[in-house]
């Protein structure tokens, strides 16, 4: 009994034969390469399951053109069908190449526990690990804290080592770089306020006032709010990415088993320049989102220069910039410890260190916004 | 070598990296002189190890004492004291890629001693003329080749002569001719400085050309297998797995 169906493709071709009962035979001709139409190991299960149970299944490749790893992966699916079937596979009529493959393919046992399992955990445990993981970083974040102000004591009493021109270099990064964008925003700032709050106070002829809120608003929240958030996206994400980078480098390494603290060395500098220039920030911010305001009031709403200052002078006092500028210093804290925490946790690879700077912005834009939440409660309840 | 007196001394060490424990009893000494090498597969722990030698990372369970003192239960200052008798060469160089050559040489002895400037920039133009690098004291890190950053951490790691030095890989990422170069310098500077040495590598030729006293890590069992002068373990190997390591893999059918 010889009958022969065949399977006709484009470039692939696959032909079936029994040269006797229990036998099958292969023939495969054509290309198998990738991109080119492939015969399904399926119609070699259907031949299989079809007529008398096979014993052995024969391989004819005189017409095979070229082939590549199209072939092999459809040879082990076959190979695969025909171990559970029992059947045996006479490999002599393939290629030599192949069979080498084939042979190099098996010669390493899958390792069976190598793969990692999609374990899906109970509800519980999920919840349990996540508040282990958040204890971890508030004690992480705590731990940081408190080395940080122990570095910062001992810069008071003259001990700390870090280098002056480290210093320097810091507070110019992140003071006299930082202007230009803190101009644009807070006039931008200022004259969004001052628009959004003239047409409301224009319905009752108030439109003086804008003088009043801008100056407040300000002075009070916006100037330190903006820059505290600039800082944030400029300041901080640049501080974890530089201690980041120094980790993966080892140079992290290097200064500890130097006996120099990193706490000193990097993140002290850092801190202390922007404790000292996000004050200065900030009332610059202030001075420019009240010029914002100015240029809407006096452009568009016809008050005069004269009465725009008069205005603004009396609506405020050294109260409300105090409140701001101390504001200020203390997101300075926050930018830097964060940002500096962020780069010290930072892993040992090149994607860890774009983490760290995301989540240094992230972790101290959150933080700003809740301490000024606080902020404006407390000052509230003493009145001021 | 057996009448030398240990210099460090890995008691009982078992690290881990929270429930995953790297290696368990892990035994053995440094002698005084020694170019001591830590090898093993990839992945073994070779580096973990030297870092919970140095102090970077602390061990699960164990001891790692300089010469008496137990590092790990000492007082921080005698840790500190410790630390400054030691130099480390780390894999990537670790130069402090902010400041210069010179600059970063020059901060260990700014750290430790009391020199005057001009004084400290003669010790750092030395330091750089032992491991050929004379006249690069302004280049900063990422201005010179991979083989002149690990040279330039060496003489970093020279500053302040210590007493011991560490190397983790060595010749990672270097070409035949400089790895060789550095070989020559490691094995140099013991013979001149009498510094004890402690290398991690996995390369073959650096472990027969400088070594004369080993451990052997091995990832499976997960604790040491052998130690010893690696010429000798090619010769008389305790383990057929170190055979293995040692001849390249060459000899397959005796290690089954």
């Amino acid at each position: 009994m010889d009958t022969t169906t065949g399977v006709i493709t484009s470039s692939g071709d696959l032909a079936f034969s029994r040269p006797r009962e229990n036998s099958l035979a292969l023939r495969l001709a054509g290309d198998w390469t990738i991109g080119k139409v492939i015969p399904s190991p399926e119609e070699v299960q259907k031949q299989v399951d079809s007529g008398q149970p096979l014993q052995r299944i024969t391989f004819d490749t005189n017409e095979l053109g070229s082939w590549d790893s199209v072939l092999i992966t459809f040879l082990l699916k076959v190979f695969d069908q025909c171990s559970k079937r029992q059947i045996d596979v006479d490999r002599s009529g393939l290629p030599e190449g192949v069979r080498r493959l084939l042979d190099l393919a098996a010669a390493v046992p899958e390792k069976k526990d190598a793969r990692k399992m999609a374990l899906r955990e109970p509800f519980l445990v999920q919840v349990g690990k996540a508040g282990m993981d958040i204890a971890r970083q508030v004690t992480g974040m705590t731990t940081f804290l408190g080395e940080a102000t122990i570095a910062f004591g001992r810069f008071l009493v003259g001990k700390a080592k870090f280098r002056r021109t480290d210093l320097w270099l810091t507070l110019q990064q992140c003071g006299a770089d930082a202007l230009p964008i803190v101009s644009l925003i807070s006039f931008l700032v200022g004259l969004i306020l001052a628009f959004v709050g003239a047409v409301q106070l224009a319905l009752f002829g108030a439109q003086i006032y804008i003088a009043n809120l801008v100056g407040i608003a300000m002075a009070r929240e916006m100037g330190a709010i903006m820059t505290a958030i600039i800082m944030a996206g400029r300041t901080g994400a640049a501080f974890a990415a530089q201690i980041g980078t120094m980790q993966v480098n080892e140079e992290v390494d290097a200064l500890t088993t130097m006996g120099i603290s990193p706490m000193e060395f990097l993140v002290l500098p850092r801190m202390l320049a922007l404790i000292l220039m996000m004050p200065l920030l900030c009332l610059y911010s202030d001075l420019v989102g009240i010029l914002g305001g100015f240029v809407v009031g006096t452009g568009m709403f016809d008050i005069s220069f004269t009465q725009y200052m008069g205005q603004t002078k009396a609506s405020l006092n050294l109260t409300q910039f105090g409140i701001g500028v101390f504001k200020s210093a203390i997101y300075g804290v926050v930018v830097a410890i964060t940002g500096c925490l962020r780069g010290m946790e930072c892993g040992r690879s090149a994607s860890a260190v774009g983490d760290a700077a995301t989540s240094a912005v992230v972790t101290s834009i959150v933080l700003i916004i809740v301490l000024d939440g606080i902020f404006a409660v407390v000052t509230n309840i003493i009145g001021i | 070598m057996n009448n030398k007196e240990p210099h460090i001394t890995v008691h009982d060490l078992t690290m881990a990296y929270g429930d995953f424990v790297l290696m368990r009893d892990l035994n053995f000494s440094v002698n005084r002189g020694d170019i001591f090498i830590v090898m093993g597969g990839s992945g073994c722990g070779k580096s973990t190890l030297m870092r919970i030698m140095v102090g970077l990372k602390s061990p699960a369970k164990g001891q790692v004492y300089y010469g008496d003192v137990s590092f790990w239960e000492t007082s921080p200052e005698q840790q500190e004291q410790i630390i400054q008798n030691v130099g480390i060469l780390y894999q990537s160089g670790a130069l402090w890629s902010s400041m210069t050559l010179a600059e970063n040489i020059a901060l260990p002895l700014e750290q430790y001693t009391d020199l005057s400037p001009s004084q400290i920039g003669e010790i750092v133009s030395l330091k750089l003329s032992l491991v050929g690098l004379a006249g690069f004291e302004e280049f900063y890190p990422s201005e010179i080749s991979g083989g002149m950053k690990k040279r330039a951490g060496l003489a970093r790691a020279m500053a302040l002569d210590p007493d011991i030095l560490f190397f983790d890989e060595p010749s990672a990422g270097l070409d035949p001719i400089s790895a060789r170069l550095l070989d020559d310098l490691i094995k140099e500077l013991s013979e001149s400085l009498g510094a004890t040495i402690v290398v991690v590598t996995h390369e073959l030729a650096s472990i027969f050309a400088i070594g004369n006293n080993s451990v052997f890590l091995d990832v499976d069992s997960r604790t040491m297998i052998a130690s010893g002068d690696p010429k000798e373990l090619v010769a008389n190997p305790p383990d057929p797995k170190v055979h293995r390591f040692l001849t390249r893999g060459e000899d397959k059918e005796a290690a089954k």
